[in-house]
This record gives C-alpha cells, structure tokens and sequence, in this order.
C-alpha cells in the first residue's frame, strides 16, 4: 500500500490488525509497532513511498513487510541505527527499535537513490 | 483527523486516548492538554491509554512532551491501562516516558492524583420487585 502521509500509517496498521486477526497481542503489538516506526521513516525521511505486506512469507507462520521509499538515502547508515541518533528532532529510537523488534531486518540505500528496509516477523507459534 | 475529549475532575485533567490516533490528532492532543492544563490551572493529568494496541515512538514522545511540559507548570501526569504488549515492546524499543508516573487502570490513576474514587455498589434507585 501507498505510504504518502503519516495519516496513512494508521490505514497500514488497520490493514496489518486484519492480516493478523488470530496473532496474539504481543505479536500483534510488535508488528504494528515495527511497521508505524519503518513507515514514518518512509513518509518523513523518504518523502513517501509504499509498503509490501507479505504473510507467511518467506515461510509460512512469518510476516513480511518491504517499505521502499526513492527519497534522498541515509547519509550514513551506522549512525541511523544508533538509539538516539536524529535528523528531525524525535527519540531517534525509531530504526534501531524497529531491527530489535524484528526477527530479520535488512536495509539496502543508497545517496539520492532511496531506501529499501525488509524486515522478517514471526507471527505465529 | 480525530479530536480526543479533555474531561474535568476537581483540579484535574482526565482523557481516554479511544482509538489509534494519526500523529497529527496525537499533537493537537498534546497542545490541548497543555493549553488547558495553563487555563484552569490543572494540578494533575490522567491519560488513559488502555484502548491502544501500539504506541510507537512517536506516540511516546508525544506522551513525554505533555509530561515535561505541564510538570514546569506544576502539574504531574499519569499514564494508565499500558496494555502488557505495549509496555514490553516500549521496553525492548529502549523508549522510555520521563516525567510520568504509571497506573495499571484508571481508577488506580485517579487516585495517585489524590481523586477520591467510591467503592461498594450503586445507592438503590427506588423501590424494587
């Protein structure tokens, strides 16, 4: 789904509750919390983009979700993924929750050529 | 955009955060909250946040401000009803809400405010049977 302003974040979490309608709460609170962190990076750093949700991918009890953003890129990668490391003034716990919250996170970007962030979830037992 | 209702008791300040709030309705809650905690010189704010399924760290920067904001005017805030899931996953983010105190529901938030809750059942409302 199309990610253009932070009120879509609430639309992303909506769609991610009826993905997930059997997860328990934890799972379910990881997740959403997860995609509203990646999502927000997408709408405020990335100046838009979208959001790929892929259940039982890559194996089945997983959810997977691809946020792809053509913004600026992140000057320096390291730095983002420190807590507390901002550009717009927030915790800056964002990027960094989000890696801790995932069972896998990969982040691919490049200057002026965007961000791609895929993170892995399990969500079930 | 979505406005949440800033109820009075005594000198304090009560709101139920209902429903997943966009960051622009989270903001205009934090400026009314601060804005009438000035006005009627609230000496405390309950924000109840039991109804939510996610507070990211937007939403818990959201709650800080409000916190540190009000507390330079002499009013202290309580968080109540962080769902389990949430407060774990506040955790393993490594976010934290300075300047607040935490009750598990809201009854037990009103009275670190020093707001008298009745217990027992409701007085009889007329004859029965």
């Amino acid at each position: 789904m199309t990610l253009r302003q932070v009120s879509d974040l609430v639309l992303l979490r909506q769609r991610l509750r009826a993905t997930l309608s059997s997860a328990d709460a934890f799972t379910l609170t990881r997740i959403l919390t997860v995609a509203s962190e990646l999502g927000r990076n997408c709408v405020v750093h990335g100046g838009g983009g979208h959001c790929d949700i892929e259940p039982d991918a890559p194996l089945a009890g997983h959810l997977r979700l691809r946020f792809v953003d053509t913004g600026p890129g992140i000057e320096d990668v390291e730095a983002a993924l420190i807590d507390g490391y901002s550009t717009t003034g927030s915790l800056g716990l964002g990027l960094g929750g989000a890696r801790r919250l995932s069972d896998a996170f990969d982040l691919h970007t490049a200057s002026g050529r965007g961000t791609r962030v895929t993170v892995v979830l399990a969500c079930s037992a | 955009m979505r406005r949440v209702p800033i109820l009075r008791i005594g000198d304090c300040l009560v709101v139920t955060v209902y429903a997943d709030l966009d960051d622009g309705s989270a903001i205009t809650l934090r400026d009314d909250l601060t804005r009438e905690v000035a006005r009627i010189g609230a000496r405390g704010v309950l924000i109840d946040v039991s109804a939510l399924d996610v507070v990211d760290s937007f939403g818990a920067r959201m709650l800080g401000d409000v916190a540190r904001t009000v507390s330079v005017m002499d009013a202290e805030t309580v968080i109540s009803g962080l769902a389990p899931a949430v407060a774990m996953t506040l955790v393993e983010m490594g976010v934290t809400i300075p300047a607040t105190r935490t009750a598990l529901d809201a009854e037990s938030g009103l009275k670190l405010l020093g707001i008298a809750v009745a217990r027992g059942s409701a007085p009889p409302r007329g004859p029965s049977g």
